[in-house]
């Protein structure tokens, strides 16, 4: 599902590498907890995998695809057909409806359209499906994105992650915005649509209470050896 | 691209507070041009329209637009007279075929009096050799029975609500207050032309006997003292006229019209030039041209204005949409889209405000059309819209296109800077 080995990224013109991964494997339909405190390369290594961004050395396979072997507009498509991302917060296009915003990710694959109407004869449907698995009551459903609470929003951004059923779900700190009870609420309908779906699911949190979802938990700083040399380096500095 | 269309128009419709008055401003700009353009197009249509069939103007030495204008158009004044005995002459001449002489001066209520000879009705062609069409009633005949008869122009009919049979007075001059009316004698109208859309329709036309009749106790521009002949006396003077403002002359083959010019223009007893009506009108449009260019010009300045408010505000909203543009990338949106969705947008907000534009010229035209052919004698065409005006709708979208490719590239810089994690 996921490969990476010995892959760095730096920012134009910085001096130094911001990730170095020496290695990073994640099976199909895995699941994945990664620490992630600020500043330890978090959104170079989701950009990474979502191929917003190419590795500047080595190799990201995602579904066996070397995201540095794809152009931009390549990576754009394959993130369309297989990469469901969930934001911390701000997911949905304020002025569409709940349905809309969940469709919006099969307007732009052809693909998950496509699965979308297997999964539940059409991409409406799928949503629809999704969107009470993450317990969104009906009523709901024809609001404005801008009409519900930020927990509500969080689940519809994970029912459009899940739409068209992606091999690979990515959740950018995705409770962060949420309370204690919610968060919880939110962790199990995550994961079990997740594995529904057989969607591989990268979640990246500063809470490590959240790892105790997770079988396989990591620390990003621990495997970013470009945090290490950083953090080094400010100390001697 | 049916999905960044659908999304332009909702992301746009969900500022439409601020789009609409974008739109709103485009909108107008639209309207100066277009409608510049319109009245620009129909006045050379009406002017052009107005003569026809008559191959040379003659009249004292002067411009040849003034001598065109007043004439024709019976705007402005002549500088001179011409007399009778050269007219005569110019008829004598082998190449002509007609000459109707023409006497101006005075007004009624406004509108213009024309002295002339019947031939004037069956002489005088309009548009594309259209004759002149009594409505109702006759024409005069130059006889002395009639000489007070008047045959008046569909307008003059319309605005003063006249019909046959009603008596008129005529003032001498252009009228207005301290005028002196020709009170003592006064007319009968006797027939209604038709509408032609030409200055024909807001003239009242006599006799040339009759305008010398209501000057035979005038001297020097005003009644002799102790002097009154009544109206019915005036019919023993002599009233052959001795002067007259202008003629207008058909030849009998357009060849010679160059060599009448000249005939005319040597004439010995009397200073005299002849103009062809269509050079008078190219110059005559040589002389607006410049007029007509700083206009264009300055209503090309306004929908540039417009157009860097589009860019303004549009520019100005990107910031806050960097989380809008990050969620489109997620979905799988590529930066190239996030450029045409900001273009789309941009393109749409243009292309509403020139659709208001034009349909703010066309109601116009509609409703102040009738208003404005009343009160100038142009004729507003109302109807489909020329190639000329479709160039310009053409180019202001193009221009909103242009203007739009200046927030979507920023948009696309934000989208590859950003990528998924807006710096906001």
């Amino acid at each position: 599902m996921i490969e990476i080995r010995n892959a760095t990224y730096r920012w134009r013109g910085a001096a130094a590498d911001c990730l170095d991964i020496e290695s990073l494997a994640l099976a199909a339909g895995g699941s994945l907890f990664l620490h992630g405190p600020s500043g330890s390369g978090k959104s170079t290594l989701l950009g990474l995998l979502a191929g917003v961004l190419a590795p500047r050395t080595g190799d990201v396979k995602v579904l066996g695809t070397a995201m540095e072997d794809l152009s931009a507009v390549q990576r754009d498509a394959f993130r369309a057909d297989h990469v469901g991302y969930i934001f911390q917060q701000f997911n949905l296009l304020p002025y569409l409806s709940i349905e809309d915003n969940v469709l919006l990710a099969c307007r732009f694959s052809a693909l998950r359209s496509k699965r979308a109407e297997e999964a539940a004869r059409s991409p409406l449907g799928h949503a629809r499906h999704l969107l009470k698995g993450m317990g969104l009551d009906e009523e709901l459903w024809h609001r404005k994105a801008s009409e519900l609470s930020v927990g509500q929003q969080q689940r519809v951004a994970a029912a459009r992650a899940l739409i068209g059923s992606p091999e690979l779900v990515i959740a950018d700190e995705p409770t962060s915005a949420l309370d204690a009870a919610l968060r919880d609420g939110f962790m199990r309908l995550l994961l079990a649509e997740c594995a529904r779906a057989g969607s591989a699911l990268v979640f990246v949190s500063h809470d490590e209470r959240l790892a105790d979802h997770f079988v396989r938990r990591l620390s990003l700083p621990a495997i970013n050896r470009a945090s290490v040399r950083q953090g080094s380096e400010e100390v001697t500095a | 691209m049916r999905t960044l269309l659908t999304i332009a128009w909702r992301s746009g419709w969900n500022r439409r507070a601020t789009l609409a008055l974008v739109a709103f401003s485009i909108g107008l700009s639209t309207f100066l041009l277009l409608g510049f353009e319109r009245v620009r197009a129909d006045i050379r249509e009406s002017f052009s329209q107005s003569v026809s069939g008559t191959d040379l103007i003659v009249g004292a030495r002067t411009g040849g637009v003034q001598l065109m204008l007043y004439s024709i158009f019976h705007l402005g004044g002549a500088t001179n007279n011409i007399r009778m005995d050269s007219v005569r002459a110019i008829e004598q001449n082998r190449n002509v075929a007609w000459v109707v002489p023409l006497s101006l001066g005075d007004s009624h209520h406004g509108f213009p009096v024309l002295a002339t000879t019947p031939e004037f009705f069956t002489r005088f062609q309009y548009g594309y050799r259209q004759r002149l069409a009594l409505a109702s009633g006759r024409l005069f005949h130059g006889s002395l029975d009639g000489l007070y008869d008047t045959v008046i122009g569909a307008e003059v009919a319309d605005a003063l609500g006249y019909r046959l049979g009603q008596h008129i007075t005529l003032s001498h001059g252009a009228g207005g207050p301290g005028g002196i009316e020709h009170a003592d004698k006064p007319f009968t109208v006797v027939g209604i032309l038709q509408r032609t859309g030409t200055p024909v329709d807001r003239t009242v036309h006599i006799s040339l006997e009759a305008m010398e009749a209501i000057h035979l106790d005038w001297a020097g521009g005003a009644p002799m003292p102790g002097v009154s002949i009544p109206a019915a006396m005036a019919r023993k003077f002599d009233l052959a006229p001795k002067q007259v403002t202008a003629a207008l002359v058909g030849l009998k083959s357009r060849a010679a019209v160059f060599g009448v010019q000249r005939f005319v223009a040597d004439y010995p007893q009397e200073a005299l030039m002849a103009v062809l009506p269509g050079v008078a009108l190219d110059q005559l449009w040589d002389v607006v041209g410049v007029g007509e260019k700083a206009l264009l010009a300055l209503s090309a300045l306004v929908a540039v204005v417009s157009f860097a408010g589009l860019i303004a505000v549009i520019l100005a909203g990107l910031n806050e949409r960097r989380r809008e543009l990050a969620v489109l990338r997620a979905v799988g949106a590529g930066p190239r889209q996030v450029l045409l969705l900001l273009l789309v947008e941009g393109t749409l907000v243009a292309a509403l405000g020139v659709v208001f534009g034009a349909v703010l010229v066309a109601v116009s035209t509609f409703g102040l059309g009738p208003w404005i052919q009343s009160h100038y004698g142009i004729v507003l065409d109302a109807s489909a819209p020329s190639a000329a005006e479709w160039q310009l709708v053409a180019e202001i979208v193009a221009a909103g296109v242009i203007a739009s490719l200046i927030p979507a590239w920023r948009a696309y810089r934000l989208s590859l800077v950003d990528g998924l994690s807006p710096k906001v």
